[in-house]
C-alpha cells in the first residue's frame, strides 16, 4: 500500500489521464472500466457484474455440465476425441507456438525492452519477492508437482529404458527421442531431460506471456484487467464489443472447467492418499466431503483476501514444500541429488533442440500424447494463472519479472523433478524397489516416501501439501473468474467471488457423482488450442506495447 | 469539541452519498474542524479512475469541490489496497490512526441479515475505531 499527499492541481475535464508512478504511455480510449456491467441487489447481497460475460459464462458453464451429466456416454468419445485430434494433427503448432512464447520471454530479458517497468517508471513493487514467488508457484503448477514429480521421470525412464518398438512403419513406444534401450544411465538422463522439458521453460514461459500482457496493458496503458485487454493493439476499440466478449467467456470457462475437474481428479487422487495413510475409506461420500473440506477453507480464504488469504497459505505451502524438498534431499541419495542437478540442467539443455523441435518427429507418441497435451493443458490453464500472477506483479521491470517468472520457476522445476523423480529412479535402478513403478499415479509419492524414513510425517506433510495446493487454486481462480466477469473490476462485491468458489465445488462434485470429468477435463484441455493463437496475437501485442512505453 | 474531520468516501457511488457528505462538512464548519475526504482504491484500472495518480487527483478535486460548496477547507487522503474490496475496513482504521482523527462521518447502509457474516464497512469502521464514528443511514 502506498500513501500520497493531496495534490492541489488536479487536471479539469477533458485533460489526459494523469500517468501511474513514473512515465507510462497510456492508451486514451473511450471505454471506461465497468460501464457495460449491471449492478443490482440480490435480495440483501450486492451484485456488480459484466454484461453479458457474467450471463454467456454462467449458461454455457450449467449448460455444458447439464450436457455431460444426460448424455455422458455420447459427449466423453466425442470431447476427448476433440482433445486428440487437437494434440495429435496440431502437435506441431502447439511445439512451435510454446517455442514462440519462451524466445519471446529470452528476448525480452536481454533487449532494452526488459527495462520497461510494470506499473509506471516509479512504481514499487506490491510484494516481496518471497510473498511474490510463493504466489506464483502456488497458482502455477504446485499440484502438478506433487503428484507428477516422482511419476513423469518414472515413466519416461522406463519408456526409454524399453527401446523403440515399430509396428507398420510407424513407432508404437512412448519414449521419448530415440530411446535409450537398455542403457540404465542414458535412460536417467532422457527420462529427467524429457520431464524437465514439460515443467521448465515452456509451462512457464505460456504463464509468463499472459502475465506480463495482462499485466502490461492494465498497469502501464490503464485498461481493465482482464483478458481482452491484451488484444487492444490488435481489435482497437472492436475489443470491447462481441470479440472480447468471446475471449473472457472463453476464458472463464476454460478456468472453471479447468479447477473444477482438477479439483474433481484431486478428490480421487487426495482420497487414495488418505486411504494409503489413514486406511479412509475410498467411497464417493468421502471424496465429496473433501471437495466441500476444500472449497469450505478457499471460502474462508477468498473473504480474508488476497493479502491474508492466498498469499499467506501460498507461503505456508512453499515453506512446507520446502521442507519436504529439503528432506528428500538430505534423507534420500544426498550426493546423487546435488550432482544430479547439474546433470540433468544439461540433459537439458542437451536434449531441447531435439524435444522442441515440431517438425518431423518419429517418437510422434511421445511427442503428441505427453509434449502436445502438456502445452494445450498449460495453455489452458494460463488466462487464470497468467491473470493471477499479473495481479501481483506490479511494480516489478520486465527483466526482473521475465527473471522471476520464467528462469526461477524453471531452475526450482529441475531442482525438484531431480530431487523426487531422481530419488524414485534411483530406487528401481539401484535399490531394486519395485512398488513406486508398480503404484498408480497418484501413490507414487507416497511410495517412493515409504522407502525413505520417517514416513508416517513426511506422507502426512504431502497429503497436507496437496490439500493446501488445491484450496489456493481454488481461491485464486475464483479471484480471477470474478474480476472477468466483473469486467476488469478487482473491487466488486465479496459475495461474488464467493459464489464462483461454491459454483467450482458444486460442478466438481456434479461431475464426480454423475461422471464425465475425464470428458470435460478434455474439453477444458481442448481451449487450449483457440488460446494457443489468441496467445500468438498477444505476444505481437506485447512487443507493440513494450515498444511504445518509456525505457 | 472535534478538530479533524475524517469522511470516507466511494467515489463510484459519490452520487449516493449526499447526506453523510453534508454532514461531514456541516459539522467541520461547525466546530471548525479539519475535514479530510479519504478514499481507497485498486492498483488496476477501476471505474474511477486509470491508476492510483489518477484517483488522487479526481479525490483532491472532490474534496476541493465539496469544500467550496460549503465554505470550509476541505483536504483529501487517497489509499491503494492490493485487494480493496476486502481491505477497505482495515485501510480506513489506519487512516483514522495516520490523520489522527478525532470523529469519522461515513455513509452505512440499514443493517440486513448478511451484516451477521461480513458486517458493513461503517459497522466495522464504528466498532473498531478509537475514535467516535457518525453513521448516516
Amino acid at each position: 500500500m502506498s500513501t500520497s499527499p493531496p495534490s492541489s492541481e488536479a487536471p479539469a475535464e477533458g485533460e489526459p489521464i494523469p500517468a501511474p508512478e513514473g512515465e507510462t504511455t497510456l492508451i486514451e480510449t473511450e471505454y471506461n472500466v465497468g460501464q457495460d456491467n449491471v449492478e443490482f441487489q440480490l435480495g440483501p447481497v450486492g451484485v456488480d457484474v459484466h454484461q453479458p460475460v457474467f450471463a454467456i459464462s454462467g449458461v454455457t458453464i450449467v449448460a455444458f455440465v447439464a450436457l455431460t451429466l444426460l448424455f455422458q456416454s455420447e459427449v466423453e468419445p466425442l470431447f476427448n476425441g476433440l482433445r486428440e485430434w487437437l494434440t495429435g494433427a496440431l502437435d506441431w503448432f502447439f511445439l512451435s507456438a510454446a517455442n514462440v512464447f519462451v524466445l519471446l520471454c529470452l528476448v525480452l530479458i536481454v533487449t532494452p525492452l526488459g527495462n520497461v517497468r510494470l506499473g509506471g517508471s516509479e512504481a514499487t513493487p506490491d510484494y516481496s519477492y518471497l510473498g511474490w514467488f510463493a504466489m506464483l508457484f502456488a497458482a502455477g503448477m504446485g499440484i502438478g508437482l506433487m503428484f507428477y514429480g516422482v511419476a513423469e521421470p518414472i515413466s519416461h525412464f522406463s519408456t526409454a529404458l524399453g527401446g523403440t518398438t515399430v509396428e507398420g512403419g510407424a513407432r508404437t513406444d512412448w519414449a521419448p527421442l530415440g530411446a535409450a534401450a537398455g542403457d540404465d544411465a542414458a535412460a536417467e538422463r532422457l527420462g529427467m531431460a524429457a520431464t524437465i522439458f514439460h515443467w521448465a521453460l515452456h509451462p512457464w514461459g505460456i504463464y509468463a506471456v499472459v502475465a506480463l500482457a495482462l499485466a502490461l496493458f492494465s498497469y502501464n496503458k490503464g485498461l481493465p484487467l482482464t483478458i481482452r485487454s491484451m488484444f487492444y493493439p490488435i481489435f482497437g476499440e472492436r475489443v470491447w464489443g462481441p470479440i472480447g466478449h468471446a475471449i473472457d467467456v472463453l476464458a472463464v470457462f476454460a478456468t472453471l472447467f479447468g479447477l473444477a475437474t482438477s479439483l474433481g481428479f484431486g478428490a480421487e487422487q487426495a482420497a487414495a492418499g488418505l486411504n494409503f495413510l489413514f486406511g479412509v475409506p475410498q467411497t464417493d461420500a468421502a471424496k465429496v466431503v473433501l471437495i466441500l473440506a476444500i472449497t469450505a477453507v478457499a471460502l474462508v480464504s477468498v473473504l480474508a483476501g488476497l493479502d491474508a488469504g492466498v498469499k499467506r497459505l501460498s507461503e505456508i505451502n512453499m515453506a512446507l514444500a520446502g521442507l519436504l524438498l529439503l528432506f528428500v534431499v538430505v534423507v534420500g541419495p544426498t550426493l546423487l541429488i546435488l550432482t544430479g542437478f547439474a546433470k540433468n540442467l544439461w540433459a537439458y539443455v542437451e536434449h531441447l533442440p531435439a524435444l522442441a523441435n515440431p517438425f518431423g518427429r518419429e517418437d510422434t507418441n511421445f511427442a503428441q500424447g505427453w509434449t502436445a497435451f502438456y502445452w494445450a493443458w498449460w495453455i489452458s490453464w494460463s488466462p487464470f494463472v497468467g491473470m493471477f500472477i499479473a495481479r501481483v506483479s506490479r511494480g516489478r521491470t520486465v527483466r526482473e519479472f521475465m527473471i522471476c517468472v520464467l528462469l526461477i520457476p524453471s531452475i526450482v522445476s529441475v531442482f525438484w523433478m531431480t530431487a523426487f523423480g531422481g530419488t524414485a529412479i534411483h530406487q528401481i535402478a539401484v535399490d531394486g524397489l519395485g512398488a513406486v513403478e508398480a503404484a498408480p499415479l497418484e501413490l507414487k509419492l507416497f511410495e517412493m516416501l515409504a522407502a525413505l524414513p520417517l514416513t508416517a510425517i513426511t506422507s502426512f506433510v504431502g497429503i497436507v501439501l496437496v490439500i493446501v495446493f488445491f484450496v489456493t487454486s481454488s481461491d485464486s481462480g475464483s479471484l480471477v473468474i470474478d474480476t472477468i466477469t466483473a469486467g476488469g473490476k478487482v473491487n466488486a462485491p465479496v459475495a461474488q467471488r464467493m459464489f464462483w468458489a461454491i459454483f467450482e465445488g458444486l460442478v466438481a462434485i456434479a461431475l464426480l457423482l454423475g461422471g464425465g470429468l475425464g470428458a470435460l477435463q478434455a474439453m477444458a484441455v481442448s481451449t487450449g488450442f483457440p488460446f494457443a493463437v489468441v496467445l500468438l496475437l498477444g505476444c505481437y501485442a506485447i512487443v507493440r506495447g513494450l515498444w511504445s512505453e518509456p525505457r | 469539541m472535534y478538530h479533524k474531520i475524517l469522511a470516507p468516501v466511494d467515489l463510484t457511488h459519490a452520487a449516493r452519498l449526499g447526506r453523510a457528505i453534508d454532514t461531514a462538512c456541516d459539522l467541520a464548519k461547525h466546530y471548525g474542524a479539519g475535514l479530510t475526504f479519504v478514499g481507497v482504491t485498486a492498483a488496476t484500472p477501476t471505474p474511477v479512475a486509470h491508476n492510483p495518480r489518477e484517483f488522487e487527483s479526481k479525490l483532491a478535486d472532490f474534496a476541493s469541490e465539496q469544500g467550496r460548496r460549503h465554505g470550509i477547507a476541505a483536504g483529501s487522503k487517497a489509499y491503494t489496497a492490493h485487494d480493496p474490496a476486502v481491505q477497505i475496513d482495515d485501510t480506513l482504521l489506519r487512516a483514522v490512526e495516520e490523520t489522527g482523527a478525532d470523529l469519522v462521518v461515513m455513509a452505512s447502509h440499514i443493517p440486513n441479515v448478511v451484516d451477521a457474516i461480513w458486517p458493513s464497512h461503517g459497522g466495522r469502521v464504528a466498532s473498531h475505531a478509537a475514535v467516535s464514528v457518525f453513521l448516516v443511514r
